[in-house]
């Protein structure tokens, strides 16, 4: 969901930026390591522990043979997922593409499925040094995380079939739902005008806010159907679909509009950063650790 | 007449053709031809009914000669060019409990269900895309006698195979789906199978024969 989180994870443990990783989803999670493990964690910041010590995240870690990184669930006001990253290649079933479980095909990652207490997963290891898990990611290279952020979107000209959709899209504050999952967020808090527009299917891309005959928008994700049917009124940037991945159920958001140069701009200011690398200064990484950022 | 072109955020544009062109084969048309001569930065292509997505890297892409060439796919799409498909045959076991929804439907249009079926395999239908579940095809276009909207409750759980109709189209449910659909019948083949290259076994542009199983047996 957080291509962005998933990247610097990767980056942190040294892997490819798309290598394959674990999302960890609000928290409630225990992993033990069979062997020394370099690891990177990014993402929200869900009360990591390995053993004993707080793990921030946006940092890599050595994880001894034996030792139990836990997760507990949302700190801050914003943020439900996190990604773990571990030096070398993560077994996982390969399909379609990519290595990513697809839960409503149920194929792919995982024997395609969520990761259940007893699983097991193997790693190819490679081998590391001690300052490779002292890395940390600065907060200035980070997207702007928040609780109740402004989605940046750009209108579809399907929105001129529904202007009034348009206009209550931008000066709502909503709510996800409880009907919430990787393909989607329905939104409520307020009802976006009905209508009875019935088109033939057409592709679809993440980000986009769908409007369905009963005006309860729904937003896009990563696992969104490759077609649908509902008018499409706009479609929230490539920049900032990593503030809506760390959205749960209940979180609130609103959307502002935007232009094509702007969503261009913050796309690359993003790819400068992930090209940048970790940081390894010891001070920053100690700074981290004692949760002075993140 | 021509088509028109819309952004669909900043990474993708969605070329639309009016009902002639559409119906004469434009989104598969324009398809193969940036299949046949792709454009550097381009990721992925989802043609529809009426449309064709075109999914790019913003970054690497070269806008002026993508918007040139989506402009001239969308005033004159290469209909010569249409791809002629592959012929496959699929055997269906129609009626019954693998069709429930076929007395149904022969009631609804004036015809008996043996009619029904064999207005169903008499017609070659191309893959015109695929969508909603993995590897779920639509394809037309039926025979105007066949044309039927959606059931107006759809159903929770439509079984892996069934070979339904509605809109004009036939489509195959690949896994166990919720569905709108009237089931007319059920096939044994596999849709979609992950581990294979293609997965979808249907591809756009495909021509399929639908045969009677029970016929074929005999």
């Amino acid at each position: 969901m957080d291509r962005f989180a998933l990247a610097v994870a990767n980056r942190l443990a040294g892997n490819r930026p798309d290598a394959p990783a674990l999302e960890l989803t609000a928290g409630g999670v225990q992993i033990r390591f069979g062997a020394p493990m370099l690891i990177g964690l990014a993402g929200a910041d869900l009360q990591a522990y390995l053993d004993d010590a707080p793990l921030a995240p946006w940092c890599s870690a050595i994880a001894p043979a034996g030792s139990v990184l836990r997760l507990h669930g949302r700190r801050d006001n914003w943020g439900g997922r996190t990604y773990l990253a571990i030096a070398g290649e993560l077994t996982a079933e390969w399909a379609v593409g990519g290595a990513g479980t697809c839960l409503a095909g149920g194929f792919g990652g995982y024997q395609g499925r969520a990761l259940r207490a007893g699983d097991r997963i193997t790693v190819e290891p490679r081998s590391f040094t001690a300052a490779d898990g002292m890395r940390w990611w600065p907060v200035e290279r980070r997207p702007a995380y928040c609780a109740q952020p402004h989605l940046r979107v750009l209108p579809v000209p399907q929105h001129t079939m529904l202007p009034e959709a348009w206009e209550q899209l931008l000066k709502t504050t909503f709510q996800v739902d409880q009907a919430a999952s990787r393909q989607g967020y329905r939104l409520a808090g307020a009802t976006l005008p009905t209508h009875q527009l019935s088109l033939p299917s057409f592709g679809v891309v993440p980000g986009a806010i769908q409007i369905p005959p009963d005006g309860q928008p729904i937003l896009l994700l990563a696992d969104a159907q490759t077609t649908g049917g509902y008018p499409v009124i706009a479609v929230v940037i490539g920049a900032d679909l990593p503030l809506a991945a760390q959205l749960l159920p209940g979180d609130r958001l609103a959307f502002v509009a935007t232009d094509l140069a702007t969503a261009h701009a913050a796309l690359a200011e993003q790819a400068a950063w992930l090209a940048t690398g970790p940081e390894d200064d010891e001070s920053g990484e100690l700074l981290a650790q004692a949760g002075a950022i993140g | 007449m021509s088509g028109r072109i819309d952004l669909m955020g900043e990474a993708a544009l969605l070329v639309r053709w009016p009902a002639e062109l559409a119906a004469a084969g434009a989104p598969l048309a324009a398809m193969t031809d940036l299949q046949r001569d792709p454009l550097p930065g381009v990721i992925d292509l989802v043609p529809a009914i009426d449309s064709l997505l075109v999914c790019f890297d913003p970054l690497t892409i070269d806008r002026t000669q993508l918007t040139d060439r989506l402009h001239t796919l969308a005033t004159h799409p290469p209909l010569t060019a249409l791809p002629t498909g592959r012929e496959l045959v699929i055997s269906v076991h129609y009626g019954g409990i693998d069709g429930p929804d076929l007395d149904e439907v022969a009631a609804q249009v004036g015809l008996s269900p043996q009619e029904v079926i064999d207005l169903h395999t008499a017609t070659e239908q191309q893959v015109l895309m695929i969508g909603f579940a993995p590897g779920f095809p639509y394809l037309g276009w039926l025979p105007l006698v066949l044309h039927l909207p959606r059931r107006a409750t759809p159903r929770v759980a439509v079984p892996a195979g069934s070979v339904a109709i509605a809109a004009g189209m036939t489509g195959i449910y690949p896994t166990t789906l919720p569905g709108g659909w009237h089931v007319i019948g059920r096939t044994d083949v596999t849709l979609f199978d992950p581990a294979a290259d293609p997965p979808a076994l249907l591809q756009p542009g495909d021509r399929v024969r639908f045969v009677n199983a029970e016929t074929q047996r005999r």
